[in-house]
């Protein structure tokens, strides 16, 4: 159903015979939720206005899928609601307790994995990792940190690159690819081997065609794609996430776009 | 009420490899402390200056792993305390000063000690009385078993006492959304 249709079903409190009747629905914490065919849970779900926790989705881009936050339980089996189509009359658990703490548990391993030191981070409070940790009510991070030597690339004059952030979403590979149509970023290596890399003959970020303007500057969820010259522009209070939870807020992608183009 | 119903409940505090930020929050608890003070006794603590560990309820660690000593005051206070808690991010993930684990021990020294700008006769301090640092700087997780974290750089007067609160009213830990950040 075209979503201005929706809209008006939703304006008016009530549907449309004949349309109630085409609608598949599956039920998410018990809720019935709409869907098309070829929906994935997560799209709709934020067509609904529910929010699933995510970290590398982004409804801009196709589901990668690789961060697991999303997972859900569909009748008995864990699956990343970005990728798994939308099943009619499945029940989709989002918030049990069980699901919650798997969540923790993949955010702990997120931050362990690299070197996030959220009082030096200029994208402190409005970080999309730290954000959904928040929610997931994750106060430590459990594991033994892997404390991974990686490098900091400064050698573009608009944008920073911090690798230790990097959580491996691959939003600003699909950015450059899919809108910049540029290719800088891919992910190399295996495994715990897996890594970042720019596409330049140096291997710099300054050595690339990457511009500030870029789509893949303005996607990155963690502190690992920095615009240069304006940190801490905003006073703690003040920040995306200081107030509400990424849950009322939503995605920094979104914010990002707005404030700088 | 017999007098075991009314003993104060026993608080020992320290802060390790940290910047006394955390303690300093403790204090913006403001007026609030008198409050503290008639339900628990402050035992070992920068607060008291009572240098030894007495047998306590609740232990609450600020800053993370870095020397020999450090270890050793962690773990008298997992023996003495029934309740440990991790306060802070660098008691919680190593913090700020973890950030010198990218760097080789060896390296940190010599940029403080003997290459760095201003230095006057340079030379690596080495005398029996200095603690010997770790190689890495380490969460307080990694050492020893802890039983509740409280976030932040550091958290809030508020957040302790929310925690601090239920903890000693035997409530369920839960805080307000604003309470609970990283840094």
């Amino acid at each position: 159903m075209p979503a201005h249709i929706l809209e008006q079903n939703r304006e008016q409190g009530t549907m449309n015979p004949v349309t109630m009747k085409d609608k598949k629905t599956f039920k998410l914490d018990g809720k019935a939720i709409e869907f098309e065919d070829g929906d994935t849970i997560m799209d709709a779900a934020l067509r609904a206005g529910e929010y699933i926790p995510h970290l590398c989705h982004n409804p801009e881009f196709t589901p990668h899928g690789s961060c697991r936050v999303c997972i859900v339980n569909v009748d008995c089996k864990q699956v990343s609601a970005c990728t798994q189509p939308a099943i009619e009359n499945s029940e989709v658990d989002n918030s049990s307790d069980e699901i919650m703490a798997n969540r923790r548990a993949l955010l702990q391993m997120l931050f362990v994995e690299g070197n996030h030191i959220c009082p030096g981070c200029e994208k402190s409070g409005a970080c999309q990792l730290q954000a959904v940790a928040y929610y997931c009510n994750m106060l430590s991070s459990h594991f033994t940190h892997f404390f991974p030597q990686r490098s900091v690339d400064a050698s573009h004059p608009d944008t920073a690159i911090d690798f230790n952030r990097c959580i491996l979403c691959e939003l600003c590979v699909r950015a450059s690819r899919d809108v910049d149509h540029k290719n800088i970023f891919a992910i190399d290596g295996r495994g715990i081997n897996s890594h970042l890399v720019i596409n330049s003959s140096s291997g710099k970020l300054g050595d690339s065609a990457f511009t500030a303007s870029d789509k893949a500057a303005h996607v990155c969820p963690v502190g690992a794609i920095l615009p240069k010259h304006k940190g801490y522009e905003k006073p703690i209070g003040e920040r995306l996430y200081d107030k509400q939870p990424v849950s009322i807020v939503g995605d920094v992608a979104a914010y990002e776009q707005d404030e700088d183009c | 009420m017999s007098a075991e119903a009314t003993k104060k409940i026993k608080l020992a505090t320290t802060s390790l490899c940290g910047c006394f930020g955390c303690h300093m929050s403790l204090l913006d608890i403001d007026e609030r402390i008198l409050d503290l003070v008639t339900l628990v006794e402050f035992d070992r603590s920068p607060i008291t200056d009572i240098k030894t560990i007495s047998e306590c309820d609740i232990g609450i660690i600020e800053g993370g792993v870095a020397n020999t000593e450090n270890v050793e005051v962690l773990r008298e206070f997992r023996k003495h305390c029934k309740i440990l808690v991790a306060i802070g991010a660098c008691a919680i993930n190593g913090g700020i000063p973890a950030m010198r684990n990218s760097f080789t021990l060896k390296e940190c020294l010599e940029e403080s000690y003997i290459d760095g700008i201003g230095v006057d006769n340079p030379m690596i301090p080495s005398d029996q009385e200095i603690p010997m640092l770790l190689n890495k700087v380490h969460p307080v997780h990694e050492v020893v078993k802890i039983d509740y974290f409280l976030p932040g750089c550091p958290p809030s007067g508020d957040t302790i006492w929310t925690f601090l609160t239920e903890l000693i009213e035997g409530k369920p830990i839960s805080f307000p959304y604003e309470q609970i950040h990283y840094d």
